[in-house]
């Protein structure tokens, strides 16, 4: 009992030193860009007409998150084990009884957090941003259509069900398993990478394949008469790399569809499922490995 | 960055990593089918979307960027619109839709601009002398117009939205009050569907020469559902009908309740629901 304590005492101590750090090479500026975006970006739309000033400015900015979370995730994740080696810091800690794989959760653990915060950050700044155009909108509706209730009822319920729905929120949990996913790869490539710029640019590639995998699967299982080797190929994308576009839902929830709950909690389960696997395979990978 | 991996274990990783890909692949697939079960994930990507959006926007859409590409092009689309260039608006409009083929707004929005914007910018071209050749230019952005809708009903092909916008189509821009009238019955077949669809697909049949009966049957039948759909078009439309095909008097329908007492002649007024 006490042992396990002491361990998850470890893992959260070396979550926070991570996520301190983090925050002191200060990854949140990027915030910065993204709130600039948004903002600018729903000042600019307000030209069009509401519903495709608010279907873009859901697009826009679902899509920035994705990209950000991403990037973060890459970046942050890919400089863990490099910058650790680099300042000798892993020494100090692996020198003391600490097993590695509690190191390698530790460090997980930290860029995680840092995601998930980056994620609220974003979410609650959009949705603000949405609200207030929609509210914005809907006291020009009410000034135009004053004189017909009828017309003004309607037209109130347009506005309202093209600007906020219920379901953006699920979307955004899903960004943040897909970052989550894209973190513990990266992290699993550092493990064996000859430096952090090596890491990034595996890590960036498997991003794309991943994209890539869906597709490469209906072609390895879709029966295409092709040489033995290409169905080879994809067989192999297809089994190794994560398949991320299981997790591009936020295109489709945008318009306005309705996410099924089976849906959502099978793709968060899919994130967490590939981010143990990814775990999993760092800890065998840098066990043995020589510093 | 020191130190090295034994190969042997990288190996074994790729081979751990693909039996968990191989234990993970049904319920890939499960969760596919989920997925598309529920209209997610439904847009494909093609080659012939390469050439409309060029590398870098073929790149973002790959990376899972698809509704961001496709509103920067729809401001792209917007831009052009300003300088009414409409060759370019369809071509852009083009690439919007194919990265984003659920958006109705799209869609919709695109064959509205061909079919309303473009043909009368087309009518009104002064530096086309010929009228018959501004008309047979007009003509073909109204086609244009409906190819949108078609494509985006193809699909789109469980929404009512599009069929209501081809049925506006057919019968404001082609005038063909029959496919109109189609159209609209289509799009009030749905389970959402606003009751005034089925009062447009009346009130177009009511304009197709030769079917006159079956307009009527069909007004009389709407004027029969209630007080929701006895609007004074329908109503004025009906008294019509009973005299152009001589209906019984007895058969009228009595309006009375929807007219003002003080004035029978004015047009009936709609009573709240």
């Amino acid at each position: 009992m006490s042992r396990s304590l002491s361990s998850s005492s470890r893992i959260l101590a070396i979550a926070g030193n991570t996520f301190t750090d983090q925050v002191r090479q200060k990854v949140f500026l990027f915030l910065l860009i993204f709130s600039l975006m948004v903002i600018g970006c729903s000042s600019f739309l307000a030209r069009f007409s509401f519903q495709e000033e608010f279907q873009m400015l859901k697009d826009v900015a679902l899509g920035a998150m994705s990209l950000f979370l991403s990037f973060l995730a890459i970046l942050a994740a890919a400089m863990l084990l490099p910058r650790d080696l680099e300042d000798r810091t892993i020494f100090t800690i692996l020198s003391k009884p600490v097993p590695r794989h509690e190191y390698l959760l530790g460090k997980l653990l930290g860029v995680l957090a840092m995601l998930l915060l980056s994620t609220l950050v974003m979410g609650v700044l959009f949705l603000t941003v949405l609200l207030l155009r929609e509210q914005s909108v809907i006291l020009e509706t009410r000034t135009t259509l004053a004189g017909s209730p009828q017309e003004l009822v309607s037209a109130l319920a347009e506005v309202r069900k093209s600007a906020f729905n219920w379901n953006l929120i699920p979307a955004m949990g899903i960004l943040f398993a897909k970052a989550s996913l894209i973190a513990s790869l990266t992290l699993m490539i550092s493990t064996f990478a000859t430096s952090g710029i090596f890491a990034i640019l595996m890590s960036a590639t498997a991003y794309f394949i991943g994209h890539l995998q869906e597709t490469a699967r209906e072609y390895w299982l879709g029966g295409v008469d092709v040489h033995w080797w290409s169905r080879f190929f994809s067989a192999l994308l297809a089994l190794v790399f994560p398949d991320l576009q299981a997790f591009n839902l936020s295109d489709d929830i945008v318009v306005g569809k309705g996410l099924p709950m089976d849906v959502f909690w099978q793709t968060m389960a899919l994130g967490g499922v590939y981010t143990v696997i990814y775990y999993l395979v760092a800890c065998f990978l840098f066990q043995k490995r020589e510093l | 960055m020191t130190g090295r991996v034994n190969p042997l274990r990288v190996l074994f990783a790729i081979l751990f990593l693909g039996i968990a890909g191989s234990l993970i692949l049904p319920w890939l697939i499960e969760l596919q089918h989920l997925d598309r079960s529920a209209h997610f994930r439904s847009a494909t990507l093609d080659l012939g979307l390469r050439e409309r959006v060029g590398q870098a926007g073929f790149i973002a859409a790959l990376s899972g960027f698809r509704a961001p590409v496709a509103a920067i092009l729809w401001i792209s689309a917007h831009g052009a619109w300003e300088k009414t260039e409409w060759g370019k608006m369809a071509a852009l409009f083009d690439s919007v839709t194919a990265l984003q083929p659920r958006v109705l707004l799209y869609w919709d929005i695109a064959a509205w601009h061909m079919a309303w914007n473009a043909r009368a910018s087309a009518l009104q071209d002064l530096t086309q002398p010929s009228e018959v050749l501004r008309e047979r230019s007009a003509a073909q952005y109204v086609a244009l117009g409906r190819d949108f809708l078609e494509r985006g009903i193809k699909n789109n092909p469980d929404q009512y939205l599009l069929y209501e916008s081809l049925g506006r189509l057919a019968g404001l821009r082609e005038v063909d009050h029959g496919a109109a009238a189609d159209a609209y019955a289509k799009a009030a077949s749905f389970k959402n569907a606003p009751p005034y669809l089925k009062r447009l697909a009346a009130y177009e049949s009511s304009q197709t020469p030769g079917s006159e009966r079956e307009a009527y049957d069909r007004l009389l039948s709407l004027y029969r559902e209630g007080m929701q759909q006895r609007v004074p078009t329908l109503v004025t439309r009906l008294h019509e009908f009973e005299q152009k095909l001589g209906i019984p008097k007895d058969q009228w329908i009595d309006d009375s309740a929807t007219r003002d007492p003080s004035n029978p002649l004015k047009a009936p007024k709609r009573l709240p629901p």
